[in-house]
């Protein structure tokens, strides 16, 4: 299978801050290829790199085959991107909209008019009419952001952090529009902040820190990486905890202990296994759980097991207070 | 509809590779179809922009009334004045316009396709162009129906309306290039500021021998002066002086010679 996103050690620097520190990737063709990131890691440089937006200062970049300095004209017209901030006129209506962006690329006045209605229809957007794009809501803007990257069927397609300040509907919707892309053969790119999000939608996922990839690997691959999924064990009487840790079924060195919250937690693989003996050997020895839950590594849990230290731009215990979130 | 999107993505893809000049042409079209749109969804704004000029005849003629040391009839020494300020301020409307244009979203999609990457820009030229050859016809129709009149031929006339546009067309791309150095909105504005002092340190409202030495020399070097002394000399009003036609068309060339490049180099360079 061949490569439709290569990229060999591209640096980009902005004053004295790095914002892409050798970056190497290899996308294969019909994928989604996730970049997991925290903000700053240098994931938008590297959208903008691709697409031919940002000249990078050292390395190499090919896009379907075609290198994004030398030969950017033959990357655009193979590539849709959808930015962090909707690339739309905001002025005109949404069939205004998809008809100039056909035109642009050379469809032809009649074939853009055509092209504009089977992706309003296709979107929801049918019944806009000549509303201004100022006027949509957020979800609305985003998924016509995402018709006009659709326009020609791109070989090779950048999605920037698609449902960043998206409701979970909208969330939805362009999850949606990306699976039913991917059927149709098309290469995907994907940034996001979400672990959930790459898990759900890319076969493979980059971690990006410090523009550069960290770790890399299938869902499932990373996941065992930095852990897996974790168990949270919270009890009743903060006092037991010396005594739960003692006894419950997991690497004690690998148990983290907040007294505070009166919480035990622990990286698990078998998650049903892991759970059902936490309940049994809390049973027997009559310690009280207030809440036992499994669930996913955050991304500051990748990040603090990968780096060993914290996510970019946090400093010392706030890092929980960073902006870095998980997906419901 | 009979056609389909996969016939329509097959003679895409045939014929995409090699465009030429038909997809030059045919990207400034569009583009300027983009910006003719703007104008049908903000009729307000574009008829402020054709009253503003109106109002500062009217002013000038009226309310301030007289320039030192015009003689004849000051309607007839002040509208050709203005007709050359009304151009030379549309260099505000183009900073404004591509300023804003920048900072969109939008642009991001154009430059990330297989468009010419000076589309937007012709497309911004083209319309304001057209503004200003609406805001010529507004304004001299205006001053007709307050009395003012063109004298000599029809072919002098057209002579001094393509001196104003050659002049409004160098302006335009001066307009591009220092939005493109300013870049941010706030910082527009102080330069925007800058060009009424140009505006009004040429010989729109008074004759240059009536002010002081310096400022006359300044006046009379001003590039606008000496298109509004042509096209008064061309139609025959009070203040034309006969030789300042090859100025008024050598001053603008050489802006353009200068800004144009610029413009589209800095335009089409890759961002920082």
């Amino acid at each position: 299978m061949t490569d439709a996103i290569v990229v060999e050690g591209v640096r980009k620097r902005y004053g004295d801050k790095a914002a892409l520190n050798g970056l190497d990737l290899a996308v294969r063709s019909g994928t989604v290829h996730g970049l997991l990131g925290p903000n700053g890691a240098g994931k938008t440089t590297a959208v903008r790199v691709l697409t031919t937006l940002l000249r990078p200062d050292e390395g190499r970049a090919e896009v379907a085959g075609y290198d994004v300095v030398r030969e950017a004209g033959r990357v655009r017209r193979r590539i849709g991107l959808l930015g962090q901030h909707a690339a739309l006129d905001e002025e005109l209506g949404g069939r205004q909209n998809l008809e100039m962006f056909g035109r642009l690329y050379h469809l032809g006045a009649r074939h853009a008019r055509v092209r504009a209605d089977e992706l309003l229809e296709r979107f929801g957007l049918a019944d806009t009419g000549r509303k201004a794009v100022k006027q949509y809501s957020g979800g609305m803007r985003r998924r016509l952001d995402l018709a006009a990257s659709l326009i020609t069927e791109p070989e090779v397609l950048f999605l920037d952090e698609p449902t960043t300040g998206l409701d979970p509907r909208g969330r939805a919707e362009v999850w949606g529009a990306v699976r039913s892309l991917v059927g149709g053969g098309t290469t995907v790119l994907l940034t996001t902040q979400y672990l959930e999000e790459a898990d759900q939608l890319a076969d493979h996922i980059s971690v990006v820190d410090r523009g550069r990839v960290i770790a890399d690997g299938t869902a499932d691959e990373l996941k065992t990486k930095t852990g897996g999924d974790r168990i949270d064990v919270v009890l009743r009487d903060g006092g037991q905890l010396g005594a739960a840790v003692a006894l419950l079924p997991f690497d004690k060195d690998d148990i983290s202990v907040d007294a505070d919250r009166r919480l035990l937690s622990a990286p698990v693989t078998d998650r049903m296994a892991a759970l059902a003996g936490a309940v049994r050997a809390l049973e027997e020895a009559g310690i009280e759980a207030e809440d036992i839950a499994l669930r996913r590594p955050t991304l500051d849990e990748v990040f603090l097991h990968l780096t060993g230290g914290d996510p970019t731009g946090s400093t010392g215990d706030d890092h929980r207070d960073h902006a870095v979130k998980e997906a419901v | 509809m009979s056609t389909t999107y996969e016939e329509s993505r097959v003679a895409t893809y045939e014929t995409s590779h090699d465009g030429g000049w038909a997809y030059v042409l045919t990207d400034c079209w569009t583009m300027t179809r983009r910006e003719l749109a703007h104008w049908a969804r903000q009729p307000v704004q574009m008829v402020v922009g054709l009253v503003f000029p109106v109002m500062l005849l009217v002013m000038f003629g009226y309310l301030v009334g007289g320039g030192r040391g015009v003689e004849g009839d000051y309607i007839d020494f002040l509208v050709p004045g203005m007709l050359a300020l009304t151009m030379a301020f549309g260099l505000e409307a183009t900073m404004i316009a591509v300023t804003q244009d920048l900072n969109k979203g939008v642009i991001d999609r154009f430059r990330s396709m297989p468009m010419t990457n000076g589309a937007v820009l012709v497309g911004r030229s083209a319309a304001d162009m057209l503004q200003s050859a609406v805001g010529l016809a507004v304004l001299i129709g205006v001053a007709y129906a307050l009395g003012w009149r063109a004298h000599g031929t029809f072919g002098s006339f057209l002579g001094a309306v393509g001196l104003l546009l050659l002049f409004r067309f160098a302006m335009l791309w001066i307009g591009i290039q220092l939005a493109m150095v300013a870049g941010k909105p706030e910082l527009v504005q102080a330069v925007q500021i800058l060009v009424w002092p140009v505006g009004f340190l040429s010989n729109a409202f008074a004759v240059p021998k009536s002010m002081p030495d310096w400022l006359g020399t300044v006046v009379e070097w001003n590039p606008m002066s000496h298109t509004a002394t042509a096209v008064r000399d061309l139609l025959g009003s009070p203040g034309g002086e006969p030789g300042h036609v090859w100025a008024a068309i050598i001053w603008p060339l050489a802006l353009l010679t200068v800004f144009f490049p610029l413009a589209v180099r800095r335009f089409g360079a890759l961002s920082k």
